[in-house]
């Protein structure tokens, strides 16, 4: 399948340096089977994808991701979801590292089981941390300005502000926010978590964010391998009604068509 | 160097089990034993893992450099921990 935002449209997204040429990073959690995983990635177009780390199953002989998501296709995010300290968090990020493919993390520090919200004090904690150990931090967090400055600051090389909580399916809920954040950082806005369909995705594109992170929209639909594909069109779609510029919102009614040359108009 | 593939008699530590020929570990939260002299690379065989997949935490240092397995001797009490990617957002 081919992408419908071609180069000539857009930019590629570079995060630290690096170029991606999808704007999509999808997770690989909550599929039924790995088989269902890596077809929907695959429609996805997706070149970001995030893993966790957990201990190997010794009883079970669990296998891992890796036995069925070829890291030779795909860029491996590390997440360090789970994590509800800085200490925690710091690391799991140095055990994804010891896997040997990147140095990049996926910070999350969790601060609220309920609403899995973000802890923002220890996640700019961590990312200081991580960041003078040469990691690049994609930082999550939520969708508060003050807190992506000290992030950006502390050295991330993207903040992932949420368009809503982990897994809720809300859509983006502070457009504003989402626009204040992105207007004032300089690092790479991708947002993370919270879209539940692809209206979702395109909104939140349209906003002007570099890019957008998902898993449960697009695992736990239906139809994950149908979803991924529109996800996909859609954050394109909302990319380049993004870039296109859109129209003033008016409170009127302005005609499309000439409101002259009526049949049976009389001349005066 | 030990061959990875010697065979390896690996269970859970039983109560009864206090020879002085075997090694109590802690593999991934769970007491184990394993012969004495046992490297981790024999650990990892015995286990059924692929080293090049995972990741070993070893008393709380991080293994970054997967040769040293063949030569790491594991101790009696030592903490290991196995990770590996799974699924995840």
């Amino acid at each position: 399948m081919s992408s419908l935002a071609t180069v000539a449209l857009d930019l590629p997204l570079t995060i630290a340096g690096r170029d991606f040429q999808s704007r999509l990073i999808v997770g690989t959690g909550k599929y039924a089977t790995n088989d269902l995983m890596v077809r929907a990635i695959e429609a996805s177009g997706a070149e970001v994808v995030t893993v966790a780390v957990r201990r190997v199953d010794l009883d079970r002989k669990n296998a891992g991701i890796l036995h069925d998501l070829d890291p030779a296709r795909f860029f491996l995010l590390a997440n360090t979801a789970g994590c509800y300290t800085a200490t925690d968090a710091v690391r799991y990020a140095r055990l994804a590292r010891a896997a040997g493919f990147n140095e990049w993390i996926k910070l999350e520090v969790i601060a609220d089981e309920a609403t899995l919200l973000p802890d923002p004090i220890a996640t700019v904690e961590a990312t200081h941390t991580l960041t003078a150990e040469g990691f690049r931090v994609m930082a999550y967090t939520n969708d508060d300005l003050i807190t992506a400055l000290r992030l950006e600051d502390a050295g991330a090389v993207a903040v992932m502000p949420l368009a809503s909580p982990i897994g809720s399916g809300l859509g983006l809920l502070n457009p504003f926010a989402i626009r204040t954040i992105k207007h004032r950082l300089t690092v790479p806005v991708i947002v993370d978590a919270g879209v539940g369909t692809a209206s979702d995705a395109c909104v939140a594109m349209e906003q002007g964010i570099d890019g957008l992170l998902m898993n449960t929209g697009i695992a736990a639909a239906r139809d994950p391998v149908r979803m991924a594909v529109a996800m996909r069109a859609a954050v394109e779609a909302g990319r380049l009604a993004y870039l296109a510029g859109r129209m003033p919102r008016r409170e009127v009614a302005v005609p499309s068509s000439p409101v002259t040359g009526m049949v049976g108009e009389s001349w005066t | 160097m030990l061959s990875v593939h010697r065979p390896l008699i690996l269970q859970r530590m039983t109560p009864v089990d206090t020879s002085e020929r075997t090694l109590s570990i802690t593999v991934n939260g769970t007491p184990r034993t394993a012969p004495a002299g046992a490297t981790l690379a024999e650990l990892l065989y015995a286990l059924e893992l692929d080293p090049r997949l995972i990741v070993v935490e070893h008393n709380g240092v991080i293994l970054r450099d997967r040769a040293s397995f063949a030569t790491l001797a594991l101790q009696s009490d030592d903490v290991l921990e196995l990770v590996h990617f799974v699924g995840g957002g």
